[in-house]
């Protein structure tokens, strides 16, 4: 009875569409010629090039961070020095774990694949603010300098974590570093706060919660935690900033201050921002699967729920980083516990995606082809995070390779094959060219064999007892460092594949038309590369983004101008005024 | 077979707690390995069963099954909430401390290990302990957070500054284990490692007795004076910094040091002699040598005169 009245107090207004087809070949008229010259990109306001802004910027950060990593793996090759002294080594670090962390994971796919794509899968001509989005590139390119200057001026040799009191302790420019990342913090919140505004209210008509494509489900999620947790991290390096500049007490025992209390304000932001890195990249995996098995998804709510779930439990484990610290025990029992929680909604979701597989119409395309690479490697770190959680095995493995594996796993294995999945799914959506297939799927094979060579032989030694930050190391662990080393180099030259195929294909890439996958969710019902403002008309949805089921046609209505076109679908939409 | 790959794994597990801890580790790999192996041979049957044979193909409308998730997520549950209560149980093991323990005294610093005995007695970088006998250290650290970590014990705890935590094991055998730094605290950190030596019951008591009240009055028996300063500058951690063949580290090395003039920070020189080596160990900052920071701590009390003469002479030694 009270659905009934629900229903009846619902506007439910019928609206009259036509079929809007796209183009069958490339658009000359689109975004990328909309307007010329070095100025029409820096000042842009349009979601798509702030993206492409983005991508260019993050591609350069995470080639560097690449080649730090690649300069830590050459050290590592003997036991004793190799080529660099201790205290570079430990700047090398530090700078690889900052750089791939603050100026590449976090911002990664929701500035680029979320700037690009979002907007135009809920039928918007733009995000909510286009000039609060500007500004966040300008922010992220703010404290990305100021990132590259404490390497000029001196470097730092914290770690990534800024662990006081070494952090407030120890030479270099430290404090410069805290100033860089806190500004970055700024662009992530006027980003998350821009998507929020955006899915609320900017939806087209007939593209109720339900019919949300599940990669904006998956921003969603993050951008909530993006806006809450951020400002935590803000305060925290402020903090050790004012420790450092003015010697006001608060993490240095010597100041009267507490070094546990740093650790719990810093994982407090640091451990949701792993959600922040991987949730966006649970979205780009249901919508490649979904495309390249022709499926509804399967549990479209279960998928949808277990991202917030996971964004709010995601609060309260932030203690499963300290169970050594010194930290009371009942609290080590209590975060073990939480953190198990985490584990059921990950679970449900590759549970979900597998089941979308069954019965499906599979195509072996690169994007599939780095969602299976994610497949299987997000699933060994999540299942290593299980056991991290487990307080009698974490005592043993804290601290040690066994970690360093576990994060590589989640945040390379996990989140950089799902962003690949998601460039490579949307490059021809991007740039309306398609990539070397064969080069591409031989880059994908390259990048997943190396990195489980990287990688794996990490659990080992990291299980045998090898601390992770060690220059030196004894000599029982040098057969799993060099396997290590040489599997870096593999993925190396399988990153530096992906490289030049894209880059090449932008000059001499076969150009293709608006739906290349034949997928039915929105971004691909408008031309390639898109037109200046996404929509010429104002789309309507009647289906959800996954409805295979249903004819293409039914995918690419819009509102009927007065234009005179005859009107081809009568369509009832529910719109929320 | 099962031995050596368990050895693959884990080192070998010599302290009490040891067992319980790798029997949870087993349990949560085996069963994470089950669970992976049985998602990629859904993967790849899919794959191949379901493969794409044309482009019409249509697929059916599959949106949920309510049974079938419900499922695995209680099944997952099941799982976790025994993993979790396995892991407390380990837990309790390695924070309840044994009452009877026998405590030592831990203090770290970049980057040595030091150990306080009951009796007064002092060791740098070498942990002496009873075995079958429940030892706790008390910790604390001097400077920045360093982390206590005993592998083949199972066993690690962060030493913070400011408070003091502790940890404790049985060793069931003697023999000798390495100690880890596993808190990164600077330059040297990866060379922050020591070994822990269990004796056997009557051994132990025997050595803290020639050890009481900060070691021994001479070299025990048919070591010269220069040997035994050997023994020390191994025992006391003092390779981690020094070299005796003329490798730069984080201190100078001492191969020719005695006898040559030293160039100090400010601009002046002093010859090397006893006097400026004995200082150098109970006040290493009261002349520093130009190029090095002020990073090594005192060894007052740590050592008496006879094991530092006895240093000295082996120093003297290294030309």
């Amino acid at each position: 009875m009270a659905t009934a009245e629900a229903e009846a107090t619902k506007t439910v207004k019928r609206l009259q569409v036509k079929r809007h087809k796209p183009p069958q070949e490339y658009a000359d008229t689109n975004y990328l010629t909309a307007a010329k010259g070095i100025k029409s990109w820096l000042l842009t306001l349009d979601h798509k090039r702030i993206g492409i802004l983005y991508l260019v910027s993050l591609a350069f950060f995470f080639l560097v961070g690449g080649v730090l990593a690649l300069l830590l793996r050459m050290e590592l090759w003997t036991p004793a020095k190799t080529f660099i002294e201790a205290d570079i080594y430990n700047q090398v670090f530090t700078l690889h774990g900052a750089i791939m962390i603050f100026l590449f994971l976090v911002p990664s796919v929701p500035a680029i694949l979320g700037n690009f794509i979002l907007p135009i899968q809920v039928g918007a001509k733009d995000v909510a603010f286009p000039r609060l989005n500007l500004l966040s590139y300008y922010l992220y390119g703010a404290g990305a300098l100021i990132a590259v200057y404490t390497i000029i001026a001196g470097g730092i040799d914290t770690g990534w974590t800024f662990y006081t009191p070494y952090s407030t302790t120890t030479g270099g420019a430290v404090t410069a570093m805290t100033f860089g990342v806190f500004i970055i913090g700024f662009s992530s919140i006027l980003t998350g706060m821009n998507f929020i505004a955006t899915i609320h209210k900017m939806r087209a008509p007939g593209i109720t919660w339900g019919k949300l494509p599940l990669f904006c489900w998956g921003l969603y999620a993050t951008s909530i935690i993006q806006i809450l947790a951020t400002p935590v991290l803000a305060i925290t390096l402020a903090l050790v900033g004012m420790e450092r500049i003015l010697g006001v007490g608060i993490f240095d025992p010597a100041l009267g201050g507490d070094p546990v209390l740093y650790q719990h304000m810093f994982w407090f932001y640091s451990h949701p921002a792993v959600y922040i890195m991987i949730v966006p990249g649970f979205g780009i995996v249901s919508e490649v699967i979904s495309t390249f098995s022709k499926k509804t998804v399967f549990g479209y709510w279960a998928i949808a729920i277990s991202s917030l779930a996971i964004a709010f439990i995601g609060f309260l484990v932030w203690g499963h980083h300290m169970f050594v610290s010194g930290q009371a025990g009942m609290a080590s029992v209590i975060f073990s516990f939480l953190t198990f929680l985490v584990g059921i909604p990950t679970g449900i979701k590759i549970f979900n995606w597998l089941a979308t597989l069954y019965k499906g119409s599979i195509q072996l395309s690169t994007p599939l082809l780095y969602v299976f690479g994610f497949f299987f490697l997000f699933t060994v770190g999540g299942l290593t995070g299980i056991a991290l959680a487990t307080l009698a095995i974490d005592v043993h493995v804290h601290d040690t390779y066994y970690v360093v594996a576990h994060f590589h796993f989640v945040m390379v294995g996990g989140m950089v094959m799902a962003f690949l999945a998601g460039l490579h799914y949307w490059w021809p959506k991007m740039f309306g060219v398609m990539y070397n297939q064969v080069q591409a799927k031989i880059a994908c094979l390259l990048i997943f064999l190396g990195f489980n060579i990287t990688f794996l032989p990490q659990f080992v030694m990291g299980s045998q007892g090898m601390p992770r930050r060690y220059f030196n190391y004894i000599d029982q662990f040098q057969i799993y460092h060099q396997i290590s080393t040489v599997g870096s180099f593999v993925l190396g030259i399988g990153f530096m594949m992906v490289f030049y195929y894209l880059i090449k294909s932008l000059y001499t890439g076969e150009k293709v038309g608006a739906n290349p996958w034949g997928s039915r969710a929105t971004e691909w019902q408008i031309s390639s590369p898109p037109p200046h403002h996404n929509f010429e008309y104002t789309p309507v949805m009647v289906n959800g983004p996954y409805d295979y089921h249903k004819p293409m046609e039914e995918f690419q209505l819009g509102l009927d101008g007065s234009n005179g076109h005859s009107v081809e679908h009568g369509a009832e939409v529910k719109t929320e005024a | 077979m099962i031995e050596a790959i368990r050895d693959l794994f884990l080192p070998p597990a010599k302290s009490t707690v040891a067992p319980a801890v790798d029997s949870v580790f087993w349990f949560v790999h085996i069963s994470s390995l089950v669970i992976t192996v049985g998602i990629l041979i859904a993967l790849i049957y899919f794959v191949f069963k379901y493969r794409r044979k044309s482009e019409n193909e249509v697929t059916p409308v599959i949106t949920h099954n309510n049974k079938l998730e419900v499922t695995w997520s209680v099944i997952p549950l099941i799982m976790v909430l025994i993993v979790f209560a396995w892991g407390y149980q380990g837990f309790m093991e390695l924070r309840n401390i044994p009452d009877d323990a026998y405590e030592i005294n831990v203090t770290a610093q970049k980057w040595i290990w030091r150990f306080q005995y009951p009796n007064g007695a002092q060791t740098t970088g070498e942990l002496h302990v009873p075995a079958g006998r429940p030892v706790r250290l008390v910790m604390s650290s001097q400077d920045v957070i360093h982390s206590f970590f005993v592998p083949d014990y199972r066993v690690k705890q962060d030493v913070v500054p400011g408070r003091y935590t502790d940890l404790w094991f049985e060793v069931k055998e003697p023999g000798e284990s390495i100690i880890f730094c596993t808190e990164y605290c600077g330059t040297d950190h990866s060379n922050m490692t020591g070994t822990v030596i269990a004796h056997a019951q009557g051994d132990f008591e025997d050595w803290l007795a020639a050890n009481a009240g900060g070691g021994a009055a001479g070299p025990p028996n048919g070591l010269s004076m220069a040997e035994w300063g050997e023994q020390l500058v191994q025992q006391q951690g003092c390779m981690a910094c020094h070299s005796t063949d003329g490798t730069q580290m984080v201190g100078p090395s001492w191969q020719g040091k005695y006898g040559s003039q030293e160039p100090l920070q400010g601009g002046e020189s002093i010859e090397v002699d006893e006097n400026y080596l004995r200082e150098s160990i109970l006040d290493p900052n009261a002349k520093l040598v130009e190029g090095y920071q002020p990073v090594m701590p005192s060894y007052q009390g740590a050592l008496n005169d006879q094991q530092i003469d006895a240093i000295i002479e082996y120093i003297k030694t290294l030309k």
